[in-house]
């Protein structure tokens, strides 16, 4: 199966985890990542923009190129917009395989194009006031692994 | 019906506003000269893309919105 979803209201990564799971008896294994809001003093918030034609469309042309490239029984990715505080998931990548490979690989991946390929905006609420937020070089060579 | 145009992520502060409508057709010069010079002037360059009814625009100079469109200014992403 494939769940992929933009979420504007906080969510509960197990909630999701645990269907998509039970939607893939005899499956190999599981890998999942939860990426959280981290904790900063200076960060008050987070605020994801996103732009629904293209965010929702390139996550599923992700998901694609993800099953293509892998094997997989099935591929979760749910990310957060919206306002954010510090703890907060912002994303879940879940992927099942027959084989761990698959699955670790898959969701490394997609994380990946997430982290610097996907059409969102963010900006930190600071003593200051708001920032803007561009990918870090680590992303992009991160990213680069993937060809 | 008109073109409705989206400034996303920091272009909304640089264009001081969220979004503009404008009288179709509209192209590339006139966008240009619609949305203010600090705007135009990042617009020119290479960083910023532009979609046109969901779409992005491979060659963004060739803009030809129609009545309904929507055009959306997209600075580069800060990704998720």
């Amino acid at each position: 199966m494939r769940d992929i979803r933009l979420l504007t209201e906080m969510f509960v990564p197990g909630a999701l985890i645990g269907p998509f799971t039970n939607a893939h008896p005899g499956l190999g294994g599981v890998c999942t990542f939860v990426g959280e809001v981290r904790g900063d003093a200076e960060v008050a918030a987070l605020e994801l923009t996103h732009y629904e034609p293209l965010t929702l469309g390139g996550m599923h042309q992700l998901a694609d190129r993800a099953e293509e490239r892998f094997d997989l029984l099935g591929l979760l990715m749910v990310h957060r917009i919206g306002l954010l505080r510090v703890g907060e998931p912002i994303v879940c990548v879940s992927a099942a395989a027959l084989h761990r490979r698959d699955a670790i690989d898959a969701v490394d991946c997609c994380m990946d194009h997430l982290k610097s390929a996907a059409w969102f905006w963010k900006r930190e609420k600071r003593s200051d006031g708001w920032h803007w937020i561009e990918p870090r070089d680590e992303d992009h060579r991160d990213l680069a692994r993937w060809g | 019906m008109a073109i409705r145009i989206l400034f996303l992520g920091p272009l909304r502060d640089l264009a001081g506003c969220e979004e503009m409508t404008a009288a179709a057709p509209l192209d590339w010069a006139g966008l240009l000269k619609l949305v203010g010079q600090d705007v135009a002037e990042v617009l020119a360059g290479d960083r910023i893309h532009l979609a046109c009814g969901g779409r992005v625009l491979a060659n963004k100079t060739e803009l030809s919105a129609q009545d309904g469109d929507e055009v959306a200014l997209l600075p580069p992403v800060s990704g998720g």
